[in-house]
């Protein structure tokens, strides 16, 4: 008898399964687990609080990235600079003793494999298609891109996770984002996922997984996948993902924690099986033509508050829903914008390029292609390009991209999570903006008072040139 | 986790949608290795506004909030929660909640309870003046006035918040089932154990 016809999750989800509840809850096995200094010491704390062990620590990774300053870690001479941050030292260095007491694998701050955990995942090979990752952090739904069932969990559940290797979950509904046609030149994977966003809703994915689907995702590089399925969270949903293919494998293969020699072909010939079958059902689905989305721009406090770059900053009385009306006249008020201006007249003085969502050596080349020959605007104050992770840092070098980026008047940093939510010195000061490759506008996300604008990394580099926000398909090809 | 069976007391009309957590609690507060004193910053930019509704008198240490749409929607910091716990409330009411804050919230003992947006909009009003209950066990949210709210709960979470149980303890009871997922799993595919080797071969 034929099994009935799954999606890509409910093979996943199967897969993993320890157990079920008669009232549905089910215990979830968890392959990998990624830990940082935000989120763990309170679960390390209390698991020593009750003498419990890590049950897998073999299948556990930490690296610090939140608290992490981007200025240089080490003086001339070589010697390890302190933090200067009394708090963000302490939490850094409660990560630092964990790990080892713990037995778990600690890639340390001056290491060149440091760098933001969801960069590094992917980039170790500690992610893998058809596994389940968690960590202690939201946009943990990037590792959807090379085929994981990947989603954030609580400092409770990362607990859970390191005294069990389980979570109790109840299954996700599934959603289907179907994309047709091909994307625009100039309309890079960012703009895509911020469409999509704008089209469900920041609450529209609640309750589900997201798959994306379409020959758009077939056709993108690894580091695309990521990004668009980084911000799945964005749009409600735990986690997104996208079937892996060749184009996974390839980047994948011989990376360090990567399975080598007849155990990389059996778990090849098993990916490959990690696709949705022909007949099966999403709860829900949606459509989007990619003729549709040009680059596309944030204008208020909710990461669904998109338009496209040509476009104006919206009046509250255009939204039908009387909340969500009174929610725009405070983010425009927040924002300091008044409805009908158009976005390319919005000024901006700081551009930060980075974040877990946008820090990979392909958002670094998007930018830098932008910005060679050029300068930033005298009214830009402040340009920090962050790479994602140090492995990423030493390949831009290489290539060439930071004097790109410094000759552009660009700052040329260490990598973490920075400016992405400010928990570390780089902050945008208040009632400033800043035209930011991350991943929320949330009001003080980006330090108190600050104004963010999310787009992509080309659509930065274009704003870091003229000072306003514009759309980059005019600088380019000139 | 301590039991928790019924909620009484004022409850602070917010009423806001898409509260997040970075505004439940913002990031230079996530510093802290330490579950306790997240209260002083909890709904930091809100409360910086004159006349705010949580420093309204009435409800100094009301144990309900109230709010919109997607509540608790962003990062997945459980310093939302411990926030919310520090400066005493115990349940929230919003017509949807994102996944990972509900969950949070329910591995600290805080009723997250799902109405409808009309019942929401009852609420908030009722609560300008009068003090609200939830009552877990029945699944339903009454006031003084003739109004009985039923809501929908989790099964496994209601038993496990009626009881106090400790859902780590819980798990390590199934220690069992986890060890055959493990050993077949070794079996069918042995390349996800150890990865931490592959690396040391690697190099």
């Amino acid at each position: 008898m034929a099994s009935k016809p799954r999606t890509l999750y409910e093979k996943i989800w199967d897969a993993h399964v320890v157990e079920r509840q008669d009232d549905g809850t089910c215990l979830v096995y968890i392959d990998r687990h990624l830990v940082h200094e935000v989120t763990s010491p309170q679960a390390f704390e209390a698991l020593r609080l009750a003498g419990r062990k890590v049950r897998r620590p073999d299948l556990t990774l930490a690296v610090p990235d939140h608290n992490l300053p981007t200025t240089p870690r080490t003086a001339p001479d070589g010697s390890r600079l302190p933090i200067a941050d009394k708090q963000s030292a302490a939490q850094l260095a409660a990560l630092e003793a964990n790990a080892p007491a713990f037995g778990i694998d600690y890639i340390d701050a001056f290491a060149p494999e440091q760098g933001i955990v969801h960069v590094v995942g992917p980039e170790q090979g500690f992610s893998l298609p058809g596994t389940t990752i968690v960590c202690g952090d939201s946009h943990t739904a990037a590792h959807g891109g090379i085929g994981a069932l990947a989603f954030g969990i609580g400092t409770s559940e990362v607990e859970h996770v390191l005294a069990t290797q389980t979570l109790l979950l109840r299954p996700s509904k599934t959603m289907e984002v179907r994309v047709e046609g091909e994307l625009s030149p100039g309309v890079t994977p960012k703009d895509l996922i911020l469409h999509i966003i704008g089209v469900i809703g920041t609450a529209g994915g609640t309750g589900y997984v997201i798959e994306y689907r379409g020959e758009v995702f077939e056709k993108m590089s690894v580091e695309g996948r990521l990004t668009v399925c980084n911000m799945s969270i964005e749009g409600g949903a735990r986690a997104g993902l996208i079937a892996p293919d060749q184009t996974v494998f390839d980047y994948l293969k011989g990376r360090p924690y990567a399975p080598q020699g007849e155990a990389w072909d059996k778990a090849v010939d098993w990916w490959r099986s990690l696709v949705t079958d022909d007949g099966a059902q999403f709860d829900k689905s949606v459509v989007i033509d990619a003729a549709d989305i040009e680059p596309t721009v944030s204008w208020g406090t909710s990461p669904e508050d998109v338009v496209a770059i040509g476009g104006t900053v919206p009046s509250p009385a255009v939204f039908e829903d009387a909340a969500k009306r009174e929610a725009v006249a405070k983010s425009l008020d927040y924002m300091g914008l008044a409805p009908g201006t158009p976005m390319e007249q919005v000024k901006v003085e700081n551009i930060f390029i980075g974040s877990c969502t946008n820090s990979r050596i392909e958002d670094l080349r998007a930018a830098a292609e932008v910005l060679k020959g050029r300068k930033k605007a005298a009214s830009v104050r402040w340009a920090i390009a962050v790479p994602g992770s140090g492995l990423v840092k030493r390949q831009a070098e290489e290539e060439g991209l930071d004097r790109i980026f410094t000759d552009a008047g660009f700052e040329w940093r260490e990598p973490g999570c920075s400016a992405c939510l400010a928990m570390n010195p780089d902050k945008v000061p208040p009632g400033e903006r800043c035209a930011s490759t991350s991943n929320r506008n949330f009001v003080g996300r980006q330090g108190p008072g600050a104004r963010t604008h999310l787009l992509s990394p080309a659509m930065a580099a274009a704003a870091a040139v003229t000072g306003h926000l514009t759309d980059v398909r005019k600088l380019m090809g000139e | 986790m301590e039991q928790v069976s019924s909620i009484s007391g004022r409850a602070i009309p917010l009423g806001l949608k898409n509260v997040d957590t970075d505004v439940i609690i913002p990031a230079h507060w996530l510093k802290t290795v330490s579950r306790e004193g997240l209260g002083k910053g909890a709904f930091e930019t809100i409360r910086q506004a004159p006349g705010n509704p949580f420093d309204v008198e009435d409800f100094a240490g009301a144990p309900i909030l109230i709010a919109g749409d997607n509540f608790g929607c962003g990062s997945s910091r459980e310093h939302a929660a411990w926030a919310m716990l520090d400066m005493g409330l115990t349940a929230v009411i919003a017509p949807s909640f994102s996944d990972i804050f509900s969950g949070n919230a329910f591995k600290n003992g805080i009723l997250a309870v799902e109405l409808p947006q009309e019942q929401v909009d009852r609420l908030l009003e009722v609560a300008k003046d009068h003090p609200i209950t939830i009552d877990l066990e029945n699944q339903v949210v009454t006031t003084p006035f003739q109004d009985r709210f039923a809501f929908e709960v989790d099964p496994f979470r209601k038993h496990c918040l009626l009881n106090g149980l400790d859902e780590i303890g819980l798990t390590l009871e199934r220690d069992a089932a986890i060890e055959t997922h493990e050993r077949a799993r070794a079996d069918s595919l042995p390349w996800l154990d150890a990865p931490t080797r592959n690396r040391r071969e690697h190099a």
